[in-house]
């Protein structure tokens, strides 16, 4: 069954978009992750243009963030404080975003940009996660438990602007949030992505925070981010679907809930290769298109006004 | 259907360019009637393209050609090239008012019926479109022809332009029909559907329709909302992403 999107102003099989909304959502309930990451390339791939898979997979990942931060907020797992920082940066970002992103297409590079930035950010985390994890999966029998050292001192500390996070137990200045905030927010509104795989290696690592806040806070941070990236992506580019949105949300959620069940069931190194391994696959595609010599050189793009 | 007064008007059109045609025929007066199985093409939710049936009778004994154009608009067409290992798009080109579809239909090959300057005056055929570049300075005629190809081979591999002519039947002696397409992605808007009388290599009558392509129902009212009220467009599907986000989560809390 065909079902006409009035946005992307094309045709597509609404079994094959639940099917990927599915597919997706059954992997972020395995793994935990947003998903974003792996739902806006495989729309391009299917002939969305590049355009409306960003700005509509925007409000599929607030539909499933926002539900999830709520549940978080309800056990008392969201730094509120650290959260509004996050956000702050994160809208200034995101408005950055979408603006450079409206540039960037009437420039006609903007496929280009963003298949770029999915292979640096999917590349790097990717391999990095396979190193982790595969080091991990050799050494699991002796079950050395690493504890890293919160409140390592790095330069970052010595910032200005320093505010107490009770939550988090930490006494930081509040421009590293911002900043994070708003590099995410960037990136978020570029490549249609949540950002947690960036942010929460980010929150433990670079900020320091205890985990047990870091998965509430960010989905805090992303369900602000993307319901103003998915607002200004619709005021400033007219190009959210909100018919693609909705068949993505419900395959989506269905997914999740096998994939929740699913992941409970597998062990967590396997799991985090597995993970990686796709991440790979994902950006080794993307990361081909752009060195293969294509098809045709010439191709059709919008007239900016 | 078209007012009494266009078509006489585009009659009229086409005597006056016979009269400056260098050698041309004498206009004589043949009938060519022509009309489309349907005016409007509607783009509901389950729409996947749709074809519309052309007929008419002509007198002359002469070829019948149909073109159809959609609605123009300014075309760009960028070129790739490596920079640094990977493929970007560095020159672009931009056309002037190009239509967004074209289709073209006749009783035999183009250059059989007419000669290339005729064909290029009427824009029949995808080679004889009028391709204007807007602001080509710096390129080479053989570049400028370089873009324009791309842009038809473009357009064709969308769908939107006809890779070759398409047949017009005729059935007994005056009586011809043709089918034409148009695929799930074609642009809305008003489309001119031309439809001529060639003899001797020459048009001797004219006849022009439009055909309006709509999106309606929901699909329109999704697409008007979010181009005219683009801020509370983007507030709804805001409150619908996490309205559906937070039902999915009741819903299986409970299952």
């Amino acid at each position: 069954m065909d079902v006409y999107l009035p946005i992307a102003e094309m045709s597509v099989n609404l079994f094959l978009l639940l099917g990927l909304g599915g597919a997706v959502g059954f992997l972020s309930g395995v793994f935990g992750v947003g998903g974003g990451f792996l739902m806006t390339p495989l729309l391009i791939f299917i002939g969305i243009p590049p355009a409306v898979a960003v700005g509509s997979e925007a409000s599929q990942i607030l539909a499933s963030s926002s539900s999830g931060a709520i549940a978080h907020a309800r056990r008392g797992n969201v730094d509120f404080r650290m959260g509004t920082v996050l956000v702050a940066g994160g809208l200034i970002g995101s408005a950055f975003g979408v603006w450079l992103f409206a540039l960037l297409r009437q420039m006609g590079q903007i496929d280009v940009v963003i298949s770029l930035a999915y292979v640096v950010f999917l590349g790097t985390v990717g391999a990095l996660m396979l190193m982790e994890s595969a080091h991990a999966w050799f050494r699991v029998r002796s079950r050395r438990d690493t504890f890293t050292r919160r409140h390592r001192h790095l330069w970052l500390h010595g910032l200005p602007l320093k505010i107490r996070f009770h939550r988090s137990r930490l006494y930081i200045s509040a421009l590293m949030p911002l900043s994070l905030g708003f590099f995410v927010g960037i990136l978020a509104s570029i490549m249609g992505v949540g950002g947690g795989f960036l942010m929460v290696p980010a929150m433990i690592y670079l900020i320091g925070m205890p985990t047990a806040v870091v998965v509430g806070t960010s989905l805090f941070q992303i369900s602000f981010v993307t319901a103003v990236i998915t607002f200004l992506h619709a005021v400033n580019n007219y190009t959210v679907d909100v018919i693609l949105a909705l068949a993505l949300i419900v395959g989506g959620v269905i997914g999740a809930q096998f994939g929740t069940s699913a992941g409970a069931r597998l062990r967590g190194e396997q799991l985090r290769i597995l993970l990686a391994l796709i991440v790979l696959a994902v950006c080794g595609k993307l990361g081909y298109d752009l060195v293969a010599t294509p098809e045709d050189l010439y191709s059709l793009g919008v007239v900016g006004h | 259907m078209m007012p009494g007064s266009a078509r006489s008007l585009a009659r009229l059109l086409v005597v006056l360019a016979l009269a400056v045609l260098p050698g041309g025929a004498e206009p004589r007066a043949q009938a060519l009637v022509a009309d489309l199985s349907h005016h409007l093409i509607a783009i509901t939710t389950a729409f996947v393209g749709t074809n519309v049936v052309l007929f008419g009778t002509a007198e002359g004994g002469g070829d019948i050609v149909v073109t159809v154009h959609g609605p123009r608009q300014d075309q760009i067409v960028r070129r790739k090239a490596r920079v640094a290992g990977i493929w970007i798009n560095r020159e672009g080109l931009t056309f002037r008012r190009v239509p967004s579809y074209y289709a073209v239909a006749s009783t035999g090959a183009l250059d059989k019926i007419a000669r290339p300057d005729v064909l290029a005056r009427l824009e029949i055929g995808t080679d004889h479109l009028r391709l204007e570049p807007i602001d080509a300075t710096g390129l080479t005629i053989s570049e400028i022809t370089a873009f324009q190809d791309a842009l038809v081979r473009r357009k064709q591999g969308q769908g939107l332009y006809s890779r070759k002519p398409g047949q017009i039947n005729f059935i007994g002696e005056e009586l011809f029909r043709t089918t034409l397409v148009f695929p799930a992605n074609v642009p809305p808007g008003i489309y001119q559907v031309q439809v001529f009388e060639l003899i001797d290599g020459f048009a001797t009558d004219a006849q022009r329709s439009t055909l309006v392509v709509s999106k309606v129902g929901l699909e329109a009212d999704v697409y008007d909302f979010a181009q005219q009220r683009a801020a509370l467009y983007g507030l709804t599907a805001i409150a619908l992403a996490i309205v559906s986000g937070w039902l999915a989560s009741v819903i299986f809390r409970r299952g």
